[in-house]
């Protein structure tokens, strides 16, 4: 039924209005006296140097691109999970040998990703 | 039960569940400052009120009476947006998690529940997944390479044990044939809790967990010696204390999701044994989920103040090669276990 979806949505339309209120709330009550050094960014009372928006390590992009294809991983496994235990009533062992063939083929994946260094971190 | 009337007892829920949230934030912070400082052989917070008592309402009435500073080398939209997105996730995520179990009162049936959804566990994975951007987006804004540096660190942290975190979860609901929050607490019913039945997913979830609130010993993003602040170096006032509290609102919601997937929710074993009244049975098996929950929440800050802080390469080596494998082991372990059972 689609109507016990109405109080996620009451849910979110509370938190947005409060995290908004919670946010502007203090550019009411607080003072107003920026200075240009207080707008400064802090760097231990240095000068900043250089900019923000440099290079990443490439490493990061590695792992982000383990992450998607790992995460997708998990979402394929959770309508096999919910259903398991009804299949397996109706179809068998196979039904875990199913999921077990994905699952090795995926970490044959996981193993090469590791043996070329992907989550070394050094 | 009409629309109406769905609405306006699904608003006090909410108020309800808003205002206990906000007030265990408060007493969180002041009871992990008085554990720090059992810990650390110190007195702690006494000076506001009875044993420092009132230090959370001060402490936020300070920060509501700051000075709201946006740095000149910000992106105001993303500043401002950063903060609001954990807010949001923080008081968003608990709408599905059941304190208690549904009872009938004046011949009708009431439930510990906001929203009762059967793709339940689904919504938290996703808005704690949504937590994420709060993190990314402040580190990036602020423009200010202590925060890009934490920023960065902690979104690699984070998708790196959501994927533990997501193996020990299907784990549960291959016990449980369901992703419904009350359906996962009743297949734990008596002694077949979770953390007997998958003890490696206990661990693996718990690690996980620590992972995804930034807590110690995975604090990375905000690794004071090396980062200043991490995140929100430059954020101030409110915009911190937004942070700030989703941050403890985070470490509540992990705790009920502890409780609830691992530890029987509100269950307590043998209880029909006692024969007593239906209303005693709600009041003691609600009491049961909160002192799991203030149990969990005590160990999140034992930890804390126990264990020293990973290394990076070391937080990304447990993630990826041990508890990933070990979360596939529980996965199999259990599904086997669903066989023979």
């Amino acid at each position: 039924m689609l109507i016990e979806y109405l109080p996620i949505f009451l849910v979110f339309g509370f938190a947005i209005i409060f995290a908004i209120a919670t946010v502007f709330s203090s550019t009411i009550f607080g003072p107003k006296r920026p200075t240009s050094e207080k707008l400064s960014t802090y760097e231990s009372g240095m000068k900043p140097i250089g900019t923000t928006h440099d290079r990443v390590s490439v490493k990061y992009y590695i792992v982000a691109m383990l992450f998607i294809i790992f995460d997708l991983e998990v979402i394929f496994v959770y309508p096999w999970a919910v259903q398991f235990k009804r299949l397996y009533a109706e179809l068998g062992i196979s039904i875990f040998f199913s999921m077990l063939l994905f699952l090795v083929v995926f970490e044959i994946g996981f193993l090469y990703a590791y043996k070329k260094g992907g989550f070394k971190w050094d | 039960m009409g629309i109406l009337e769905l609405i306006i007892v699904s608003l006090i829920k909410i108020i309800v569940i808003a205002v206990v949230m906000l007030l265990t934030v408060s007493y969180l912070v002041y009871f992990e400052r008085k554990i720090a400082a059992w810990a650390q052989n110190r007195i702690g917070p006494n000076r506001v009120g009875p044993a420092g008592i009132f230090q959370p309402f001060a402490d936020v009435l300070k920060l509501l009476l700051k000075e709201d500073i946006v740095p000149t080398a910000a992106n105001k939209q993303m500043h401002t947006l950063a903060p609001m997105i954990a807010l949001f996730v923080a008081f968003s995520t608990f709408a599905v998690l059941p304190v208690g179990p549904s009872f009938t009162a004046f011949g009708k049936v009431f439930s510990f529940v906001v929203a009762d959804v059967n793709i339940g566990i689904l919504y938290v994975l996703a808005l704690t997944s949504v937590g994420v951007y709060a993190i990314t987006f402040s580190g990036w804004s602020s423009g200010s390479k202590y925060s890009l540096l934490g920023g960065i660190r902690s979104s690699a942290q984070m998708i790196s044990y959501e994927i533990s975190m997501g193996f020990s979860v299907a784990g549960v609901i291959l016990l449980a044939e369901s992703l419904r929050p009350i359906a996962i607490v009743n297949a734990q019913s008596g002694w077949m809790w979770n953390i007997i039945l998958q003890p490696i997913g206990f661990i693996t979830f718990l690690v996980s967990a620590f992972a995804e609130t930034n807590r110690l010993p995975f604090d990375l993003p905000e690794a004071e010696p090396e980062l200043v602040g991490g995140y929100h170096t430059e954020y101030s006032s409110m915009k911190f204390a937004a942070f700030f509290l989703s941050e403890y609102a985070n470490m509540i919601i992990s705790s009920a999701l502890i409780v609830t997937l691992y530890l029987g929710g509100w269950q307590i074993p043998y209880l029909e044994l006692l024969n007593l009244s239906a209303g005693w049975v709600v009041i003691l098996q609600v009491g049961a989920f909160i002192f799991k929950l203030v149990f969990i929440m005590f160990f999140f800050i034992w930890v804390r103040w126990s264990i020293p802080r990973f290394r990076y390469d070391q937080l990304m080596n447990i993630g990826w090669k041990v508890m990933f494998p070990l979360s596939l082991l529980n996965l199999l372990w259990v599904a086997i276990l669903a066989m023979i059972l």
